[in-house]
Parts: C-alpha cells; structure tokens; sequence
C-alpha cells in the first residue's frame, strides 16, 4: 500500500498495514510469550464461543421445560431464598481479583518485588475463593437439589449437562490460573524475574512480562466468566 | 494526529533497536537493510543423546519426528485400505466381517485426514521450514515445540490403541456422527469411540502448541529484510492454514467433550429419545443435527488445513523449477487468506441432506461456490508461471504438474458436489468418495511426495534415487487416476459408499462389479508402488548421491546455511540479511539465472528486478 493511501486510513486501520508491512516483526516491541497468549486465548474464545451457542441450541430445542434460574441457584439466607446472592458473591470476588491482578502487573513492571508478590498471592486466594464457591455450588445442586447431568428434577435434563460442563471447563481454567498465579508469586518472592533466572522446564530466562502474560489470561478468563454468568443465570 | 502515531510506531521501533550493525560487504546507499529489531535469539543447547535425537528441542529435529509418526501412521491407513479394496473386489471370499470393514474406513479416514496429512504438512513442514524460510535461529519456542510433538505422538497411541480394546475400534465413519457412533449395533461403540474422541482431544491440544509456535516464529522472527511479503509461499500457505487450525479445532474439541459425555455420563447432548433392540434408552431431547454442525465447523476448514500448504508448496516447488518467478504472487497471497477466510463459511454445504432447512443450503450452495473464485486465481497463475518457463522435467517438478491436474480435477467435480440439487441425488455414493479423494487425498499427497523429493537434500544431504522415483511417480499419478476415475462412473449409476459388499442386484449394472476388482488391482500396484518409496528414502539417506550446497539452485533461505545440512541454530554466526523476494529467477540482466535472497542489489547492478 503506497505511503498516501496510507495516511487516508483511520487511526485504528493504519496500523494494520504499517505492522504487516513491517520489516522482521509484526507487532514493534511486543514480546513473543505476549503475542502467543493473545493468539491462544482468541483460539480459546472460540472453545468457549461453541460451548455457549451448543448451550443456546441445546436449550432452544428441547421440548421440555427449562428450569428457572432464580429458583435453582438461589441461597437460603435467614431462611429466606435470594436468588443470584452466591453468584454475585462469585462474580463480584473473581472480578475483584482482575484488579488485583492489574496492580501486580504495575507493580511488576516498577520492579517492586514485594507489593507484586502480595498482590499475585491476593489474586490466587481470589482465585481459589471462587473456586471453593463454585465446588460449594455444585455440591449443594448434586447432594441437596438432585441436579445430575444426565437428568434433574426441574425440567429439562439438558440444564444440568450443559450447565456442570460449561462451568467446570471454566472452573478448570480458574484452577491452572490459580496454580500459576501460586508458581509465579514464589518466583516474585525469590526474585527469580529479577535475576532473569533461568526456567526449570523451558531453560529460558524469567522476566516480569511473564506476570503481564499471566494477567492476559486470568482477564480472559473473568471475561468469559461474565458470559456465563450472563447466559446461565440471568437468561 | 496521524503524524502523531506514525511517530509512535517508528519510536515504537527505535526503542528496539540494537545500534544498527551493518552488513558485511553492503554497500552504503544502495543496499539499505533496516537494523535489527531484537537481540539474537536464547537457544537451548542439547548436552546428551537423549536431549539431542529424542526430547529435541530443535525444530529440525521436531519437525523430521512428526515426518516419521505421521508417515508411519500414514502406512497403517495404506494398509486398512487394501483390506478394505479387497474386501470389495471379492466379496465372495469373505475377507472382512461387516464390522471390521466399517472400523477400517473409519479408522483409515481418521488417520489420513488428521494423523497423515494434518500432522505432516503442518507438524512436518512447517516445523522443519518455517524458521528456515524467516531466516530465524528456531521456532520462538522450543520447548512447547517439543512438547507439542509429544502429545502429537500419544495421541496417535491412544487411537492405535482402540485395535485392541474390547469391541475393537470405532466404526461410526470418519464423521463420527452421532446417535449411530455411540449406540450398540456400530462397532466400538463403548471403548472403541471413547478412546477416537480422547485422542482428537489431545491432537488438539498439542496442534495448539505446535500452531502458536508456527504463527508467532513468523510473525515476529524474521530475518532483516524479510517483510511477510516476501516471505515464500509456502510460509503463507503454512501460516493460514495455522490460523484456520486455531479456529477450527475449537469446535472438534467441543464436540468430542460432548460426546464423550453422552457416552459416559449419559447426557443427552447429541442423543434424541430412541429405542433400541426394543428398548427405549435412557438419552432424551438431544440435537444428533447440533455435532454436524459443530463436525462441519471444524470439518470444512480441514480441508483447507491441508489443502493451503499444499497450494503454497507447489507454488515454490513449480517457481524453482520453471525457473521462473511465481506469477501475481500478491493475489497468490491474497488467494490463500481469502480462501482460509471463506472456509469458515461453507460448511453446511456437507449437510445437504442431513434435514436441517433447504433455505440454509442456498446460501451455502452460494459460498461454495465463490471459493471458485480465489482457487480458479490460483490454478491458472501456477499455470501462468509455467507458460514460457524453462520447465526442468525433475521430480519434484513431475510432482507439482501432477497435483495441478489432479486437483482441477476434483475441483470440478466439487463444483457438481456444492450445487445443492445436482448433490442430493449424489451424495452417498462414490462420485463423493472420487471427490474427495482426489482433491483432499491425492493431490496433496503428491505435493508431499513432490516436497520431499525436493526438501530431501536439505534434510540428509544426498539426493533421493532419480530412477526408482521415477517409476513412483508414474506408477502413483496414473495408478490413482486407475482408482478413483471409474470411481466417478459408479458413483453416476448409483453404487452406495460405506457398502462392505456390492452384490447382484438389479439396481446395480454388473459393470461396477468388474470394475471393483480393477479398482482393487491398481490400488494394490499403487500400494506396492509406496514401498518402494519407502525403499528409496532409506537407501538415498545411507548411500544416495551427495548433493551439492543448493541443489536445485533455489532462491530461499532455507537452501543459504553455511552448512547443508543445516546445524543447530541455523545460520551459523550470523543472522541472513534479506534484500529480495524468494522468486527472482531468470531476471533480464542478471549473469545468472537465479539470485538468492541474500544477494545485496550492488552485486547485480544490471538485473531489471521487480521491487519486492
């Protein structure tokens, strides 16, 4: 594309040509690990977009009645049952640890060891909180309510198919999140993205990005975390 | 506010910036090189024989133990189908059970299509070429490389393990379609399917490894010099079909976990209310129509996943040994991207008459039949870059005319199969199995053949025997035309696909008869014909001609390494500096009749090339 038909462009499209014309890198100064996990997590989307339009569908053609939301997920509190009270609890925690997590990025970047360390450690216990919510949720809909995923005793036996894969995919990207977040801020602790240690499995040198890297995911997965929640408790 | 951004791209770029080393024997004002981007890339350095050979981390490596799995795998699906072949040409000697046949063609569909021809073009190919192509050290990393090979292997055990379960292998067809794969009555309908699903769980996982590998090495690793459009094309056909393999897979994925759930938990995903042996069964309420969607999603792209290395391969395969620069290698490109980018919008058109509604096949009718469009651009470029080319008749050469042939012709016959009225009288008979064998099976499998006739220097440093692949190509390209041309004309008087036995009957004229056993002779010479391929890889690597550095006299990097074959780290000391594309061959003015990319413009002053 010659240099005037360039200028033309709006702000947002002249990029796209300037990277892929450019010479030895697409993206300037974008580090490697960077650049794979925005590509990873976009081939992940679409994991998560064929789970949800199969939960569209599957829920769209069943001839049986879909169970109500507000009933099946709501927490006796002083005896009365609040729909939603759990999952915005849920929501509210894994949110928060998005935050947490943006500050550990700052902090790792400013080189400030400790307040990162403390920060990814918040934003594993963060993580491990929804977790542990999530494992209390399902147990109360398997021992207390009869939910199985071949069948329940509300409606359409689809509801609990969909809803215990859909949610426990999610809640596994949680757990190995958590288990990084958990790796990572020992790391930060004993300095090894300081000392540019080198990796015990890839044998390449640690650096803070890495936590930017992490970050990238643990947003991803809250994101997709607000589809679900959308899709399963509100619809 | 534009200048502003320019500015913030170009600082962008200067903050990387290492102080601009200028290239040995360059001469200032005429040969500008941009200064490197990044320092030289961190390598992992092997200390063992274990390390070395066997957990390598080197792509080359990587890349040649993909080659061998797949291939291997490859055989095992030779080896089904003549059992299959002769199961059909003589009926009356009862050599497979109904079961065992339909296991085989399951079994044989699965490992061409994915574990042979996913694994080799992409896993084998890509790796072993695409750092060497960018002008880089190793894929950006080498370790998930690595890792990504390994799970490549387990799943290939875990598929080759359902021989030898319970119920044997599955027998639902390639599709795997649901009810039917999970449901007693097909075989393998318990292990057999549980274990096929697990293991297209774990290619998956690993291809991920190995595809954000393959597209970030050439994103943001290339030599100086090297901007993505002068890249091969066999780098682009790779990079797309990468891409594509990112989002497609997606959906295999998905379906595989659903029905894998559907057989093991009971969940009625896929499955309706049904009875069977008088029965009613437990499942109720699923959509057997929803895994065809989601098969298809991936299904469709598939082809494309194996079809665009294949398009870019032979497009350098025909440009080196025409001499001749690759015709509209932009719209080449473009062709590539735009089929890749239409892939994932035509996949219904393998669902015509699966019952969903006619309306939707129109409009899928439609986008098949603009995918024409990009493909038509590129058969008769390869066309074009042969007109006046100074065609050398070698293998490789032999192997890329016969693809384009090849593929025309099942091109066209896609033509007839993406027209939704002409297909629904089709569809199920072998016209199909024709179709796609010869647009997604042979063609392709003579660009690997072509490939690795090619890339064979490269690898071992000997050529491969002239005289014996000579004999494999001609007894490979007209033996399969033996195959699947009468292939076709059954399919026209109706003989029914996934039949294990074709008897009398007065619906069937006893011609197809005669011809299933002539079908099954060529298939067993063609067959034969591979051995001694196989032969002739294992003699050339110990005892073949040595070849000289660049025996083909190629223009791209892979062919520039100090040493052939290449060593660890590629290119020695230092990186190349690219200052062409990879096509300038017989160029007017130049002393020679090829310029390698390396070649600085004061060195051949006189050559009129084309700005790249």
């Amino acid at each position: 594309m010659d240099q005037a038909a360039l200028k033309k462009l709006p702000r947002g499209w002249k990029s796209i040509p300037s990277d892929l014309n450019s010479d030895q890198t697409a993206f300037k100064g974008v580090n490697w690990g960077k650049a794979m996990m925005w590509i990873f997590l976009l081939s992940d989307t679409f994991i998560f977009s064929c789970f949800l339009l199969s939960y569209m569908t599957g829920r769209g053609s069943t001839v049986l009645p879909w169970p109500n939301p507000s009933k099946v997920f709501a927490l006796d509190f002083m005896g009365v049952p609040v729909p939603l009270l759990l999952i915005a609890i849920m929501t509210f925690v894994l949110i928060t640890s998005s935050g947490t997590m943006a500050m550990a990025v700052k902090y790792g970047y400013e080189k400030n060891r400790k307040l990162c360390g403390t920060f990814l450690l918040l934003t594993a216990i963060g993580g491990l909180t929804f977790v542990g919510m999530q494992a209390f949720e399902w147990s109360k809909l398997i021992f207390h309510e009869g939910v199985r995923p071949w069948s329940n005793p509300y409606g359409a036996p689809q509801f609990g198919s969909f809803f215990f894969m859909i949610t426990g995919f999610h809640g596994t990207h949680v757990s190995i999140g958590v288990i990084f977040l958990f790796i990572f801020s020992r790391k930060v602790f004993k300095g090894d993205f300081d000392s540019g240690r080198k990796g015990y499995f890839t044998s390449m040198k640690s650096d803070y990005v890495a936590i930017e890297i992490l970050g990238l995911y643990w947003h991803f997965v809250d994101l997709v975390w607000v589809f679900i929640f959308a899709f399963f408790y509100l619809w | 506010m534009s200048d502003e951004f320019d500015k913030k791209i170009e600082a962008k770029a200067d903050t990387i910036v290492d102080a601009g080393s200028v290239p040995s024997g360059s001469v200032p004002g005429i040969d500008y090189v941009p200064a490197h981007e990044r320092p030289d890339q961190e390598l992992y350095h092997s200390h063992s024989w274990w390390t070395t050979y066997v957990f390598s981390q080197d792509a080359k490596y990587i890349g040649i133990q993909y080659a061998i799995t797949a291939i291997g795998t490859g055989l095992i699906g030779l080896v089904l189908s003549w059992m299959m072949r002769l199961q059909l040409a003589f009926p009356g000697l009862g050599i497979l059970e109904p079961s065992a046949y339909y296991q085989f063609i399951t079994m044989h569909g699965m490992i061409m299509v994915i574990y042979l021809l996913t694994a080799l073009f992409l896993g084998g190919f890509g790796n072993l070429l695409i750092p060497l192509m960018c002008g880089a050290r190793d894929m950006a990393f080498p370790y998930l490389n690595m890792v990504s090979y390994w799970e490549f292997l387990l799943a290939v055990l875990i598929l080759l393990s359902s021989f030898f379960v319970p119920g044997g292998p599955t027998g639902a067809g390639w599709t795997l379609y649901p009810p039917q794969a999970i449901t007693s009555g097909t075989p393998g309908s318990s292990a057999g399917i549980v274990l096929m699903l697990i293991s297209l769980c774990v290619f998956v996982a690993g291809f991920t490894m190995g595809g954000l590998n393959y597209i970030i090495t050439m994103l943001q690793s290339r030599a100086r010099g090297m901007t993505l459009m002068r890249l091969p094309l066999t780098c682009w056909g790779i990079f797309t079909a990468t891409v594509l393999a990112l989002l497609a897979f997606p959906a295999l994925l998905v379906g595989c976990i659903m029905m894998t759930l559907d057989s093991l938990l009971g969940t009625s995903f896929f499955m309706p209310a049904m009875i069977s042996m008088g029965e009613k069964l437990s499942y109720d309420g699923g959509s057997p129509l929803l895994f065809q969607h989601l098969f298809w999603f991936f299904g469709h792209p598939e082809v494309y996943i194996i079809a665009l290395p294949a398009f870019g391969i032979i497009s350098d395969l025909i440009s080196v040994h025409a001499r001749k620069n690759i015709f509209g290698y932009r719209m080449m490109v473009w062709a590539i991207v735009g089929i890749g980018a239409l892939s994932f919008f035509v996949w219904a058109h393998h669902m015509y008459v699966s019952g969903m509604t006619p309306w939707f096949g129109y409009f899928f009718a439609t986008t098949t039949l603009i995918i024409a469009v990009p493909t038509a651009i590129k058969v008769y470029n390869w066309v074009l870059t042969l007109w006046r080319g100074n065609i050398q008749l070698t293998l490789p050469m032999l192997f890329a005319l016969a693809f384009i042939v090849t593929f025309v012709n099942g091109g066209l016959t896609g033509i007839f199969l993406g027209n939704v009225t002409v297909d629904v009288p089709l569809s199920d008979t072998y016209f199909v199995v024709a179709h796609f064998h010869m647009v997604m099976g042979i063609a392709p499998i003579l660009v690997v053949f072509g490939a690795i006739y090619h890339w064979f220097p490269l690898i071992t440093g000997r050529m491969l025997h002239e005289g014996i692949g000579r004999i494999h190509f001609w007894v490979t390209f007209l033996g399969s035309y033996a195959i699947y041309f009468p292939m076709h004309y059954q399919g026209f008087v109706g003989v029914p696909r996934r039949y294990f036995e074709i008897y009398d009957s007065p619906y069937i004229t006893t011609s197809t008869l005669h011809l299933n056993v002539f079908i099954t002779i060529a298939a067993l010479i063609v067959g034969a014909a591979q051995l001694l391929f196989l032969f002739n890889l294992i003699y050339s690597a110990r005892a073949g001609k040595k070849a000289e550095k660049n025996p083909w006299k190629a223009n791209s990097l892979e062919w520039l390494t100090p040493e052939m074959p290449p060593g660890h780290g590629n290119f020695g000391k230092e990186l190349p500096v690219v200052y062409r594309w990879a096509y300038d061959f017989n160029v007017p003015g130049a002393d020679k009749d090829y310029i390698p990319q390396t070649v600085p413009p004061s060195e051949v002053r006189s050559a009129k090339v084309e700005k790249t």
